[in-house]
């Protein structure tokens, strides 16, 4: 043999032992015995020969490495070679300057396109609902590096503002979008006074209690929200007054075109569209003020920041308000789109996988939010088929991004102002905030 | 005016439990004079720092800021965040504190970020693109650029600021501090890790600042050339008390200061007192006559 083995054959064994043993713990219990309804209640099927392929498969693999990647001198090669990292690296930057015209153009005319029908269509509404809360969040967790769990509990907040209004004061939807937005705002800084002092893990914690408190409260006071059975018949969005209704002064009607149901979901399309846009527009603009550098400032160093003479509360205040805001302009939205809504739209899921949509993306980068949001949603419909595996293959698709970029699919920084030339900031060197 | 009191600290303790780290202090630093504070390690030099700066509050105590115009700043009774903004101290800190993942221009941009956001329109003027904010921007970078100029960081303006050497970082530090408009500038330790070509550019800086901005200077240092080298005042802590008080001459020949520093029994004294006279004299005394 032209190099001796690292590792001795009774190391190899015993680690190949514990392979096996924690395989069988795992795919025994969860592949293993399977239970089955019967007549007459529950019944276990062992599905043992499956669950020892996994295991087999599992160590035989491990024993294949072990042998030969794993056995080099130089360690175990990285998972991606390094010059196709650096020429990965290279074509994005290229690719990166036209990609966000390019997409937004795409999606101006995605409506008018041939192949668009009413499926895609709301699907794409969906994406853009959820890259509208990513680059929202994006202010709270990206910008400012406070951790947010909870941020599902401004979208219920405004959801139910626009609904109430409406139901009960016959607002229409855009006089309550900006009051929609203001309540998140209003509770966003509700949130913030008690998460002031804490930083890490206590932040976090905290955050997912308030988004599960506002979900029980919604979910309890029945005679003003609905409870469970939710609020129905919210009114659909008019074309500023004009309804999207067959025959007399419908839409359809006034423009002189035939009657269409898609009129309505092209609309709610644009309406989603210009609010993530605008979304976008006053985050990159807050980022160049004063305000968003002092919630970068604070992800960076809150003691920095002080002895600067930055008054840190109403810094984190401000961004806890302005995440909220946009998600409450979302979550007027989403009541309108769908025409009802209940608590079980604003479960703890919603906020994991707004936040896996921020963190995917890399936290800070707007275009980032955008390629996440589209791969996750997106993706969640592609695999509709597979619904058995579909958290399988997503999480494992996540674990693998993490492994190969470990701060988000756009890791780098943007400057905020530049003197000579603008340079990007390496991701290693940004902070990431409390309670990452 | 220089010369006049800047900060007075009266009688200004610290208990943390049982332990006493700053005991009945009392000094003032003047206008336009670079004082510093001296002492072995765990006298409690940091400690009076992070009370002026307003990051502890004291337990017994009074520190007075007067500023030219003779409005006085009681800074134990500020917020923290108060103290920069109004009664105008800035500081630096022992471990580095930059914003390390964003530029150094940008780092000198949030020191101003009061007078920037008051220019903003406390942002909505800002974001709907009315008022001054872009004269007021323009400005910044101006000041931001003296002050780049000065520290020779110039060339690293649009670099990320945890990329620079750790010379630099210290440097920047200083630059963000006095972007901050300071009348009191508070330096801990600015020559910890320098090199001593470093640390003499440092010297230079320090003096640049008390000649040409009229502000003073209140600085912790363990490296004497710095100390007696531009220092016009020196107090001496020892287990959180005064021991010492005056020009680094007297400082220098204090026999109390020598045994406390250097830990010694009274008899050796006069044997260490030796030594540091030909320290001094081997740095080409540097110190002011």
């Amino acid at each position: 043999m032209a190099s001796k083995s690292l590792r001795s054959p009774r190391d190899i064994v015993t680690d190949l032992a514990v392979t096996a043993f924690l395989c069988l713990a795992i795919f025994g219990v969860m592949v293993g015995l399977r239970t089955a309804t019967v007549p007459g209640g529950l019944e276990l099927q062992p599905q043992w020969a499956s669950a020892l392929i996994l295991v087999a498969i599992a160590v035989g693999g491990r024993a294949v490495l072990l042998l030969t990647l794993w056995n080099r001198a130089e360690g175990a090669p990285p998972l991606m070679p390094a010059g196709l990292t650096r020429g990965w690296a290279a074509v994005m930057i290229k690719v990166g300057r036209v990609f966000s015209p390019v997409l937004l153009v795409f999606a101006l005319v995605l409506p008018f396109l041939p192949f668009t029908d009413r499926y895609i269509l709301d699907l794409s509404i969906l994406v853009l609902t959820y890259v509208m809360l990513g680059w929202g969040l994006n202010i709270v967790v990206g910008l400012a590096g406070l951790l947010d769990l909870g941020y599902v509990a401004f979208y219920a907040v405004g959801a139910y503002s626009y609904a109430l209004l409406a139901l009960n004061f016959g607002w229409s939807f855009w006089l309550s979008l900006p009051v929609a937005g203001i309540l998140a705002a209003f509770w966003g800084i509700i949130l913030g006074f008690p998460v002031l002092r804490l930083r890490g893990d206590y932040l976090a914690i905290v955050t997912l209690a308030f988004g599960e408190i506002i979900r029980v409260v919604l979910l309890n006071w029945y005679w003003f929200t609905g409870g469970p059975d939710g609020l129905s018949g919210i009114p659909r969005p008019s074309f500023f007054g004009i309804e999207f209704k067959r025959g007399e002064g419908g839409f359809a009607d006034v423009f002189g075109l035939d009657f269409s149901s898609m009129h309505r979901i092209v609309f709610l399309y644009f309406l989603i569209l210009a609010l993530a846009l605008l979304t976008n527009f006053v985050t990159m603009r807050l980022r160049r003020l004063p305000i968003g550098r002092a919630w970068e400032a604070l992800r960076e160093d809150e003691i920095a920041c002080r002895s600067l003479g930055l008054n840190t509360t109403s810094v984190k205040l401000t961004a806890f308000a302005t995440g909220a805001m946009f998600a409450g302009f979302a979550g007027a939205f989403f009541a309108t789109r769908q025409g009802f809504i209940s608590p079980e739209s604003f479960t703890f899921i919603e906020s994991a996988l707004i936040l896996a949509i921020v963190v995917l993306g890399g936290m800070g980068s707007q275009i980032g939010v955008v390629i996440a949001a589209v791969a996750l949603i997106g993706g969640f419909e592609v695999f509709r088929e597979a619904e058995d595996y579909r958290m399988l293959i997503f999480g494992a698709a996540m674990v693998l991004i993490m492994i190969w970029r470990p701060r988000g699919l756009i890791a780098t920084r943007e400057p905020s102002i530049f003197l000579r030339e603008k340079k990007s900031v390496s991701g290693s060197l940004v902070a990431q905030g409390e309670g990452h | 005016m220089a010369g006049d009191t800047l900060l007075e600290v009266e009688h200004l303790t610290m208990r943390f439990g049982g332990l006493t780290a700053v005991d009945d202090l009392s000094f003032i630093a003047r206008r336009g004079e670079i004082t510093a504070l001296i002492g072995p390690n765990g006298a409690g030099k940091t400690t009076v720092f992070n009370c002026i700066t307003g990051f502890y509050k004291p337990t017994v105590g009074r520190i007075t800021m007067h500023h030219e115009d003779g409005a006085t700043f009681l800074l134990e009774r500020l917020p923290d965040f108060q103290i920069p903004r109004q009664a105008k101290v800035a500081r630096t800190f022992q471990n580095i504190r930059l914003f390390g993942g964003m530029t150094v221009l940008e780092n000198l941009m949030i020191a101003q970020h009061n007078p920037l956001m008051r220019a903003s329109g406390y942002t909505f003027g800002g974001v709907l693109g009315i008022g001054g904010y872009r004269a007021a921007e323009r400005g910044a970078v101006e000041l931001a650029k003296y002050w780049l100029e000065q520290t020779g960081l110039m060339a690293r303006a649009d670099d990320a600021a945890g990329d620079l050497p750790y010379g630099d970082q210290r440097r920047l530090e200083i630059a963000r501090a006095m972007c901050t408009g300071p009348k009191l500038l508070c330096l801990d330790e600015p020559a910890a890790g320098l090199n001593p070509r470093e640390s003499e550019d440092l010297n230079r800086l320090l003096l640049f600042i008390r000649r040409e901005r009229g502000v003073g200077i209140l600085l912790i240092e363990h490296d004497m050339s710095v100390v007696m080298g531009i220092s016009d005042h020196i107090v001496v802590l020892d287990y959180g008390a005064r021991i010492a008080d005056g020009t680094p001459d007297q400082i220098r020949n204090d026999p109390k200061v020598i045994a406390a520093y250097l830990g010694v029994e009274d008899e050796e004294v006069e044997e260490v007192e030796h030594e540091i006279e030909e320290t001094v004299a081997a740095l080409g005394g540097e110190g002011p006559a």
